[in-house]
């Protein structure tokens, strides 16, 4: 029998504002254990959170932005649940009226286009951050991240895929890096993904039992689970057994997945109003604002760069994948660079640097003059482009001084005809051979008087000189 | 609702408390108290009623995103009841 794999998602991203959701403690990661507290975020008796504006606007960027309606009467629940990471006991989140519905993400994979559809989209308050120490036997809760805003973003079952789960989430990071809204750092935290998966015979209109997974940290291993999980629960079901309504962990180390203990699938949160924070109700001239506030998004980026610099499609579409890199880009073109040639260099040595160090473009210390000094060196001919790809490599790290490098290791290209002259008149006295090759129609023969050449000049020279005078002089020969 | 000792039991392990043997009886009469004064609020015909989310007639209570430095670490861990210099200290909850 063959299967098919149904997926759901539940994605937490924290919110880039300055101040937590309810207090006006610092939402900056990291910071020694409990230093970004106060008794609101520390859930302290008789305290009053209050609503920061700026998550109500973030959530509603993000709504907007994903095509979904936006909730004009909104208010908060509270959901129960006892454990040390949530020190009040209860979380401030949103069931009943959460701020966005019916959304939908375009996405584009290997199997074509299709549509992603958002249920809701709901606002609440981050954990405290809980570590256990052997050595006493207990647990240290710490409450810096307690209280940062985050947004829930919920799709429908509409996923069949691990390819079509990666691609919705590059497009969902992507989105709220433009609109500004979460840096969505996977390692930081701040963009973190629950997957629901069952699975189901082709062609039956029912859904199979799902399971949650939890503790995803990366896109890999998002992929990697979802492999996993499918295989299980297929397995188990072609040997009879049943699949049981559970949440699991994935342990990246050991490449698998274990059933959290029932204790902790319990669900049962006792959802009541929020008492502590009124209805927010949003206007029509509220939302018009939002909406006509938002900033370019990379659609309108792909159109602009095409119509504007005459880029490519297709450079156009990678370049814009990453906030980071188009903003990238848009400097280094600002700096009076051809956009062609940024774009090439973006869409080569950058990107790849990027995978080589497992790096976010965000992360990058090269900055766009760096690069446009590099290009420029490049087009006034001091350096070839085989140099260049070398002073990258040692510049991009830290982005180091272009022409330092340049000079203090003497990689200025060598165009001076005379000086090239000389030396491919030592290499064809030192390699008759090859001249008798090349005679009798070998090609190859010139490739290696070429390669001769260019290791006596090591390497600096203009590759255009070198093949011209190469050329005129075996015809003298 | 008929409460029952076992509801009693579930109820105590979702809020964490343990209850001695002789208080759960002592339990049962009052939770069901408690919901026989609701099934009276419940003959109440509410068709109509816009269900109340909060119980003051405000709305739009917001700040602006503003950092204000955070709390002495010292001063909020003197309320808890087993601190560090650093941490509330818990018992072991994680696997
Ligand atoms: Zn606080």
């Amino acid at each position: 029998m063959s299967w098919e794999i149904v997926i759901g998602l539940e994605t937490h991203v924290e919110l880039a504002t300055r101040s937590k959701i309810f207090c006006s403690c610092t939402t900056e990661f990291g910071g020694d254990p409990n230093t970004h507290c106060c008794p609101v975020c520390t859930g302290m008796p008789g305290t009053l959170p209050v609503l920061n504006q700026a998550v109500l606007e973030y959530a509603v960027r993000a709504g907007l932005a994903l095509n979904c309606s936006i909730t004009k009467y909104n208010k908060f629940d509270r959901k129960n649940y006892f454990y040390p990471d949530l020190p009040k006991a209860y979380q401030i989140s949103q069931l009943y009226l959460p701020v966005c519905r019916d959304g939908a993400v375009p996405i584009k994979t290997g199997a074509g286009e299709k549509t992603i559809h958002i249920h809701e989209i709901h606002m609440e308050e981050d954990a405290g951050k809980l570590v256990h120490d052997p050595w006493i036997d207990q647990t240290r809760a710490d409450y810096n991240r307690c209280g940062v805003p985050l947004i829930e973003i919920v799709t429908e079952p509409d996923f069949r895929s691990a390819d079509e789960v990666i691609a919705y989430l590059e497009k969902l990071k992507s989105t709220l890096q433009y609109l500004g809204v979460s840096d969505c750092k996977m390692q930081e935290g701040s963009l973190r993904c629950d997957v629901n998966l069952s699975v189901r015979p082709v062609g039956s209109a029912e859904f199979g039992t799902r399971t949650e997974m939890k503790n995803l940290n990366s896109f890999k291993a998002i992929g990697r689970a979802i492999e996993y999980e499918a295989k299980r629960q297929i397995e188990a079901i072609e040997e009879g057994k049943r699949i049981i309504q559970e949440t699991r962990r994935w342990d990246d180390n050991k490449d698998a997945s274990y059933a959290m203990r029932s204790k902790e699938n319990a669900q049962d949160y006792r959802y009541f109003p929020e008492p502590d924070i009124p209805p927010v109700e949003l206007t029509e001239d509220y939302l018009t604002e939002t909406r006509q506030g938002l900033p370019e998004m990379a659609e309108a980026k792909v159109e602009r760069y095409q119509a504007q610099f005459g880029l490519p499609a297709y450079d156009s579409e990678m370049i814009t994948g990453q906030k980071a890199l188009a903003d990238f880009f848009e400097a280094a073109v600002v700096l009076g660079t051809p956009a062609k040639l940024v774009s090439n260099w973006i869409m080569g040595e950058v990107m790849k640097k990027l995978k080589d160090c497992a790096m976010e473009a965000a992360d990058m210390k090269l900055t766009p003059p760096t690069l446009a000094r590099l290009i420029a060196l490049v087009e006034g001919g001091t350096l070839n482009r085989n140099t260049a790809v070398k002073v990258f490599d040692a510049i991009f790290a830290e982005d180091g001084d272009v022409d330092a490098y340049v000079r203090e290791h003497g990689l200025e290209q060598v165009s001076d005809t005379g000086l090239v002259q000389s030396v491919v008149e030592a290499v064809f006295a030192a390699n008759p051979k090859s001249i008798e090759d090349y005679k009798a129609g070998k090609e190859k023969a010139f490739g290696f008087l070429v390669g001769q050449t260019m290791r006596e000049l090591k390497g600096k020279a203009d590759p255009k000189v070198v093949n011209d005078t190469i050329r005129t002089l075996l015809q003298e020969q | 609702m008929k409460i029952t000792e076992e509801i009693v039991d579930y109820v105590s392990v979702l809020s964490r408390l343990k209850l001695p043997r002789e208080e759960k009886g002592k339990m049962v009469g009052e939770l069901e108290s408690i919901l026989e004064y609701m099934d009276i609020l419940n003959q109440l015909d509410t068709s109509g009623v816009e269900p109340m989310s909060h119980v003051f007639p405000v709305k739009n209570v917001t700040r602006t995103d503003e950092v204000v430095p955070s709390f002495d670490r010292a001063a909020l861990l003197q309320n808890a009841p087993v601190p560090d210099e650093e941490a509330f200290l818990v018992p072991k909850t994680v696997e």
